[in-house]
């Protein structure tokens, strides 16, 4: 039993990620009828603006950025002290303890990530509404194969952009101290001491995407803003022809949009170094995540993300698989027995098979989306 | 001629031409000028353009006559290279028995494929074809790393491997019954020199060959049958037609053309890697299809050539080039602009020029190069007669 409860928990973090990013690419699909190729890339693009804010606030516990250029860290060599190779050793002041003092300046660098959250939310939602306002506007009236490609192309751009700036490593980029270390769960749940342990900036993690998802949910529903949407999501004509323009509201969920894969972004980065394929790498399951939980469907995007995102640590956790190779009776060389080993590789998208082959329209799909 | 119309014959020769003459045709500086490095006529990248080309043109009967977008297709170029790879290790290096076999083995593998994503259209064929490649480049690279090689790739290795066709000497270099495919013809004419390789002018026939096919397939009923699939999926049911065999069948075709491509990447250069499979491999499979024209006969070897010409040498140009290029400048605006294009267009961020090419093809002619050679043609004609473009070709929708 805790060896069940600590793989789902294992599995929160990146289906917390999963079901933000893919929440963000159903309220495009669902507002403006786009599929989002890009979409991976601003996640991508909030986590190095954590590296950015990290940079800007003097971390000096950032390993691996090749750009110095915004890093505020005054470099000073310590004749006093050599390092390993007998040289002086260089150290690394941020201006902000110089500035403001030793402990207001080092807490700034500390928690640079939990910053950046708030750094990267209108810079997102620019970002996002440059996208639709410059490029994905022209596209509404062109086929979806056009959409896929054009927005494909922008990742590609934006991926290629970051590397540009940032270089192919990726960058260490640290979690506050206050936050590292794991957190004894199975105390709280009643077990005993250290059956179920978990990194406690991934606790974090898991609340902050609830909050978020609770956030975006609250606001499509209880806002005046959030209904207009809906309504639009439900018959953009009629709520044309009520006068309202619609357009403006869905550029503005576009930008939402862009924010909640930024925010997921920013969190994620001490969880997994960024680096510039970061959104390449996520953008795949986050589509197959979509699809499973039913095109245009928020719920379902959510819930297939947690889900997916808890089978994909199950399908890791090699007690079972074991079990299941000598209960077959295969030895360790057999192909199939190595197929079953390796099935972590693959158990999201034989999910979103078997789901797209029995459930056509997902778990949660609405009838006539996407279906011609 | 040959079961063709006059006008598709013309473009069956000038394609036949441009294979056959490639190595002169793509030389034009001399190698001692300073505009060599525009050269393209390197045996290994004319064997590219080729085997890309031949790629592509099975991909456009696919995706260009019926509209289903597949983003797996790099899987099929896999499972064709490590195909062909066990062809070598286990029987000889004869490329007679590779490439059929690589093609007879992907064909197995599309059909299981296709049979599964061709339930469905629009953007969950392509997210089914595209689960399909992940999960073989993640097997392939991973658990499935006896028969793949995984991180290490694939290559033959004539100790310890069987070759049970192999015999006393024979060769241990991919060859056609004993006869070297590297075997080359160094032509210096003056300060050019040409080289005429046998591999590539393999990989040339084969792609006359399967230009020729598709002509015949854009032509046949079965190819009006993928366009009907492409125009509305339900009026063709409604007549009493299925569409479903069509769409395999056009399905095996581009993923068969996919495999001949694999055999003979691995008959050019033996050794096969799974990051031949990875999903953004299918996508600049997709790109080229874009850029050189979906649904047009010449379009894919254009896109494929152009693609793999701008991989080539814009990854080649290097810094000191650029301050050679823009000496004339003053001296701040030319490292200012070095730097710039240094860093994010040429070298190792070329892919950067390609993501901004693609969406500007996109955007501005999603018909690709085809379609702006025949709008800059019709420009030129429009000053002769109105009508030349009333009767302008249009490519298939």
């Amino acid at each position: 039993m805790e060896e069940i409860i600590q793989q789902v928990v294992n599995g929160l973090d990146r289906g917390s990620a999963y079901a933000l990013i893919a929440l963000g690419l159903t309220l495009i699909f669902g507002t403006l009828g786009v599929v989002n190729f890009a979409h991976g890339a601003l996640f991508m693009i909030g986590a190095f603006v954590a590296v950015l804010m990290s940079d800007v606030l003097g971390d000096i516990r950032e390993i691996g950025s090749a750009d110095d250029f915004f890093k505020l860290v005054q470099v000073v060599e310590d004749p006093t002290q050599t390092d390993f190779l007998g040289r002086p050793l260089a150290v690394e002041t941020s201006y902000w303890v110089i500035w403001f003092g030793e402990s207001f300046g080092n807490w700034l660098s500390d928690w640079a990530v939990p910053i950046a959250v708030l750094v990267s939310i209108p810079i997102m939602i620019f970002i996002g509404w440059a996208m639709e306002r410059g490029l994905i506007r022209h596209f509404y009236h062109r086929p979806h194969a056009d959409q896929i490609l054009v927005t494909f192309g922008l990742a590609i751009v934006l991926g290629d952009l970051i590397r540009a700036m940032y270089g192919a490593n990726p960058i260490q980029t640290p979690m506050p101290d206050a936050l590292n270390g794991p957190v004894d769960l199975g105390v709280y749940l009643g077990y005993e001491a250290s059956t179920i342990t978990y990194s406690a900036w991934r606790i974090v993690y898991f609340f902050f995407s609830m909050f978020i998802i609770a956030g975006v949910f609250a606001f499509l529903q209880f806002t005046t803003f959030g209904m207009v949407v809906r309504a639009g999501m439900a018959d953009r004509e009629t709520v044309g022809l009520l006068g309202i323009d619609i357009n403006r509201y869905f550029t503005m969920m576009f930008g939402l949009a862009a924010a909640v894969a930024g925010v997921a972004g920013v969190m994620f980065a001490p969880i997994q170094a960024p680096s510039y394929n970061l959104g390449m790498e996520y953008l795949v399951p986050c589509f197959v995540v979509v699809v499973v939980g039913g095109m245009g469907s928020l719920g379902g995007a959510v819930l297939a993300g947690f889900l997916l995102g808890i089978v994909q640590s199950f399908a890791s956790l090699p007690t079972w698989k074991n079990n299941l190779v000598e209960w077959l009776g295969l030895d360790d060389s057999n192909l199939i027995a190595n197929l079953i080993i390796g099935v972590d590789q693959i158990a999201i998208y034989l999910i979103a098979i078997i789901i797209l082959l029995t459930r056509p329209r997902g778990l949660m799909g609405r009838k006539g989306v996407m279906e011609d | 001629m040959l079961g063709l119309n006059k006008k598709d014959f013309g473009l069956l020769c000038l394609v036949t031409f441009m294979a056959a003459a490639a190595p002169i045709l793509l030389n034009p500086f001399p190698e001692t000028s300073t505009l060599s490095f525009l050269n393209a006529g390197y045996p290994a990248l004319m064997q590219l353009f080729a085997i890309f080309g031949i790629v592509l043109i099975g991909f456009n009967i696919l995706f260009g006559l019926t509209g289903y977008l597949s983003f797996g297709h790099a899987a099929f170029i896999g499972i064709g290279s490590y195909t062909a790879m066990w062809m070598y290790k286990l029987l000889n290096f004869n490329v007679i028995i590779s490439i059929p076999m690589a093609m007879f083995v992907t064909g197995i593998f599309a059909v299981l494929i296709g049979w599964i994503c061709l339930r469905r259209t629009g953007i969950y064929f392509s997210i089914l074809t595209l689960a399909f490649a992940e999960m073989a480049y993640r097997l392939s690279y991973s658990v499935l790393t006896p028969i793949t090689g995984g991180e290490t790739n694939l290559s033959p290795d004539p100790i310890n491997d069987p070759m049970i066709l192999k015999g006393e000497n024979g060769l241990t270099v991919p060859h056609l019954f004993g006869f070297d495919l590297n075997a080359k013809y160094v032509a210096e004419v003056g300060n050019w020199s040409f080289t005429f390789e046998a591999g590539y002018y393999l990989c040339a026939l084969v792609l006359v060959l399967s230009f020729y096919l598709s002509i015949r397939v854009f032509r046949s009923p079965f190819g009006m049958m993928l366009r009907a699939i492409k125009a509305n999926n339900h009026r063709m049911g409604y007549t009493g037609l299925n569409p479903k065999p069509y769409m395999l069948a056009a399905f095996v075709i581009s993923g068969l053309y996919a495999g001949l491509g694999g055999g003979l990447l691995v008959a050019m250069d033996a050794q096969a890697g799974a990051e031949r499979m990875f999903w953004t491999e299918s996508g600049t499979i997709v790109i080229m299809s874009i850029l050189g024209g979906a649904g047009t006969l010449l379009g894919p070897i254009l896109g494929a050539g152009a693609i793999k010409y701008m991989e080539k040498i814009l990854s080649s140009i290097s810094e000191s080039q650029l301050h050679s290029w823009l000496s004339i400048l003053p001296d701040g605006l030319e490292d200012f602009l070095v730097y710039i294009l240094a860093n994010f267009f040429v070298g190792h961020a070329w892919h950067l020029t390609l993501g901004l090419v693609f969406m500007l093809v996109v955007i501005f002619v999603p018909g690709g190069l085809v379609e702006l050679g025949q709008r800059v043609a019709s420009r030129f004609r429009r000053k002769g007669s109105e009508d030349a473009l009333v009767s302008k070709e249009t490519p298939a929708e």
